[in-house]
């Protein structure tokens, strides 16, 4: 340690950056994982969910998410095509355990699973004090819990209502996308749950990505596309009733 | 200059301030964590840490590099697409275990799990297959009829 | 759910922002307030407000004192708070909140009062015994200089920085204003019209209170409450009490005439739940009785123990319309969902770190530091007990 700081005052300023990233160390992610060649996404394929609440409990388990706070959720939509700007929409825990049985009536069904939208201009990390929440250069938007100040300013910021405070840990907190799973191959545990493929991880930089492909051939939409969020939760097949 | 003396508590009021802006730029340097604004705004560190956080969900590859009779016998069902842990619940423990015998996951009981999904709404898409459990099989366990690796009613076998 | 009627996102069912981000800003609020009606006479030469100068400024100080403690409790993690002073974040403006208070603090309100007060401190440094000496003689940053060239320079310099107070007391509230009016993701709080809105409220409950605590003071000390200066802060209040509900309605009215999609959930809050704090609270009593009071006292000659009466009335209706202002902004904006199909309701705590024992805790704080300022710093002249006994 003492080498390296004696080091530094005698090169050049350069090198105070260069002692930065030493002192940092690497993202203890796959060791062939580099940030820079992702920027993560994810589809979710309204047609094809079921409702059945199998990636609210599969994130519950992996991220150890408290009761009455989610990471995730599902909302059942009910809509008149005769009054689309009145809808009604339940969320019972979250979709947690499924839905209750729906009569068929005149009007249309459909789930409608959300989550942080990772957005590339993140209202949330614009307004952080201190900077405990950030976009990370691979388009996953973090919190750092042993940063944060627990102000609630990001929670009023989000205007998908992803963002809840921590009841333990007293910190904000919200989706990563798996992060710990995605930077090492693996998918996040709601798609990996999800037993219709619903929801799929889409990889925005690899022109290889089959669900990168899908966007380029299918229209999409975004959740409240004129707060201008840049969010990257694609949806296929939303209906414009959905808030 | 007699101004400057009659000023003197004036020069006295701002030392303060310049003392106090030292004080807070040594504090400074020892209390703002090492890495940050190494990408930007925030602590680098903090996207390892997050990173380093353990796995439930082995996920569906890692189940296959073992139970590839299941694999094979789900590739050609309905069920191709439900990832393992979809049903059996996050295995990453056995997955990863020495002895994963030791770690064997329950086995899910179909009386819950299959009518999750499967509980004829009319909230659910129409070409999804939905039942009423109550009519459709009087109450026998799914897995009478169906196997869950490999559903469909033709595919027959009793594995 | 309990409280929770239509649909919220199911992570917005308790509010985030309590009672105590309410007593923020309306602290903050009294601050700036009391800051501009003391530069009324320092640097507009409003002599008739003289009397109120000094209690003005050491009401600001009491208030400014308290005004981190409910952001402090109501942190997760309080002991980062620092955070904002090493690493703060240049677009949020809630990082403001660290240096804009320690300027408005150290250079603008503490340097001022210590000014105006020096020679009094000098001499009650010189007169004193005991504790009371050791803290006025660190008060004196040990100069004794109190020749008239040293005065005159004072009062040079706390010109200066009345000037430079009174765009940096609207910026210590104003933020607070920004803070609520950046959030697209809130259309009750997106405007730009909130900071103006949030200073010109301030000054409104600034200038009462000081109106209101002039007045009161005055009759506890058995004296004459000099009615030109009362009369005179009246007037001021009146025309910046206009201002303010002009504003206040400008953003109502275009509100109910664009009706954008947030406009009906909106509606619907404003008649039921807010309906006794905004209507009835905020804007009849809080705002349309004392600009109707106040407006009387300007147009009607009347004698000078029903002014007193009214003047009084008008100034804690305010004060209690301009708490009622902030309710309406905090809790109310977070009282309805993002997704406009639902509400949820406020139950404030008695007990807990953020409920209503706290919160009324902290509101009568600041008038026990200003008793405590008031005997360490005499406001008015002829006070001249100045030998406090020992370890008082």
């Amino acid at each position: 340690m003492n080498i390296s700081r004696r080091q530094i005052l005698i090169l050049l300023p350069a090198s105070a950056v260069a002692w930065k990233s030493i002192l940092a160390g690497t993202p203890e992610a796959a060791s062939n994982y580099t940030m820079s060649d992702h920027w993560w996404g994810m589809l979710i394929d309204i047609p094809k969910c079921i409702g059945c609440g199998n990636c609210v409990r599969a994130c519950q388990m992996e991220n150890d998410v408290p009761d009455g706070h989610f990471r995730t959720w599902v909302e059942r939509y009910h809509v008149s095509d005769e009054d689309m700007t009145n809808p009604e929409v339940i969320s019972p825990d979250g979709g947690k355990e499924g839905f209750p049985v729906a009569e068929e009536d005149s009007k249309k069904y459909f789930f409608v699973p959300k989550m942080c939208n990772h957005c590339a201009d993140s209202p949330c990390t614009q307004v952080c004090p201190v900077g405990a929440t950030f976009v990370a250069p691979d388009g996953v938007v973090l919190i750092d819990p042993t940063y944060c100040l627990g102000c609630a300013y990001c929670v009023q910021a989000c205007p998908y209502g992803c963002r809840y405070i921590h009841p333990v840990k007293e910190v904000a907190d919200k989706c990563t996308l798996c992060y710990h799973r995605i930077t090492k191959g693996l998918t996040t545990a709601c798609c990996e749950s999800c037993p219709t493929g619903a929801r799929q991880l889409v990889d925005l930089k690899d022109p290889k990505d089959p669900i990168h492909e899908f966007l380029k051939t299918h229209p999409v939409q975004v959740l409240k596309p004129q707060m201008a969020t840049g969010a990257k939760a694609f949806y296929n097949g939303l209906d414009g009733s959905v808030r | 200059m007699s101004a400057l003396k009659d000023a003197g508590h004036l020069f006295r009021f701002a030392g303060l301030f310049v003392l106090a802006f030292l004080l807070f730029l040594v504090i400074r340097h020892f209390v703002v964590p090492p890495s940050f604004g190494q990408y930007g705004h925030y602590r680098g560190a903090a996207m390892g840490e997050i990173a380093a956080r353990p796995v439930k969900f082995a996920g569906h590859e890692a189940c296959e590099a073992c139970h590839s009779d299941v694999a094979d016998a789900k590739k050609t069902g309905k069920h191709a697409h439900v990832n393992c842990e979809a049903c059996h619940g996050p295995q990453e423990k056995h997955a990863t275990s020495d002895d994963p015998s030791a770690t064997k996951p329950q086995l899910p009981d179909s009386a819950v799990l299959c009518i999750r999904c499967h509980t004829a709404s009319a909230a659910k898409p129409k070409g999804f297959p939905q039942v009423n459990p109550a009519d459709h099989s009087n109450g026998m366990p799914c897995d009478t009829c169906h196997k869950p690796h490999n559903p469909g009613m033709d595919a027959g076998g009793t594995n | 759910m309990n409280g929770v009627e239509g649909f919220m996102y199911p992570n917005e069912y308790g509010l985030q922002w309590s009672v105590l981000i309410v007593l923020y800003p309306y602290i903050t609020g009294l601050v700036a307030g009391a800051f501009i009606l003391a530069s009324l006479e320092r640097v507009f030469h409003v002599e008739a407000v003289k009397p109120t100068y000094r209690l003005a400024l050491l009401t600001a100080l009491s208030f400014l004192i308290v005004a981190p403690l409910p952001l402090q409790l109501h942190l997760g993690h309080p002991e980062r708070s620092p955070e904002m002073y090493f690493t703060p974040h240049s677009t949020s403006a809630m990082a403001m909140f660290g240096y804009v208070y320690l300027w408005y603090l150290m250079a603008v309100l503490v340097l001022e009062i210590w000014l105006d007060y020096r020679r009094e401190i000098v001499l009650f440094s010189q007169s004193s015994k005991g504790l009371l000496k050791i803290v006025y003689s660190i008060m004196t940053l040990g100069s004794s200089n109190i020749s008239p060239r040293s005065l005159a320079i004072d009062n040079r310099v706390g010109w200066i920085v009345t000037i430079i107070g009174i765009p940096s007391a609207f910026i210590l509230h104003g933020y607070v204003g920004f803070i609520f009016g950046s959030i697209k993701a809130n259309p009750w709080w997106s405007s730009p019209l909130m900071p103006v809105v949030f200073i010109f409220s301030a000054m409104v409950s600034g200038i009462a209170g000081v109106m209101v605590l002039y007045m009161a003071i005055t009759k506890l000390r058995k004296q004459q409450i000099d009615m030109r200066c009362v009369d005179t802060v009246a007037m001021y209040l009146f025309y910046v009490f206009i201002i303010d509900f002009s504003l206040e309605m400008l953003d109502l009215i275009h509100r109910v005439y664009e009706a954008d999609e947030s406009f009906r959930s909106l509606n619907f809050l404003v008649h039921t739940q807010l309906y006794i704090p905004h209507i009835v609270i905020q804007i009849f009593l809080g705002t349309l009785t004392p600009i109707i009071l106040l407006g009387i006292t300007q147009v009607v000659h009347l004698p000078e123990i029903v002014r007193k009466r009214m003047y009084a009335t008008a100034g804690c209706l305010t004060l209690v319309g301009i708490f009622a202002m902030r309710w309406n902004v905090v809790i109310g904006g977070q009282l309805f969902s993002k997704s406009f199909l639902g509400y949820t309701t406020y139950k404030v705590g008695l007990v807990s770190k953020e409920g209503l024992i706290v919160a009324v805790f902290l509101s009568i704080l600041p008038l026990f530091i200003l008793w405590a300022l008031i005997k360490l710093l005499p406001p008015w002249p002829g006070n001249s007990e100045h030998a406090p006994a020992v370890g008082d």
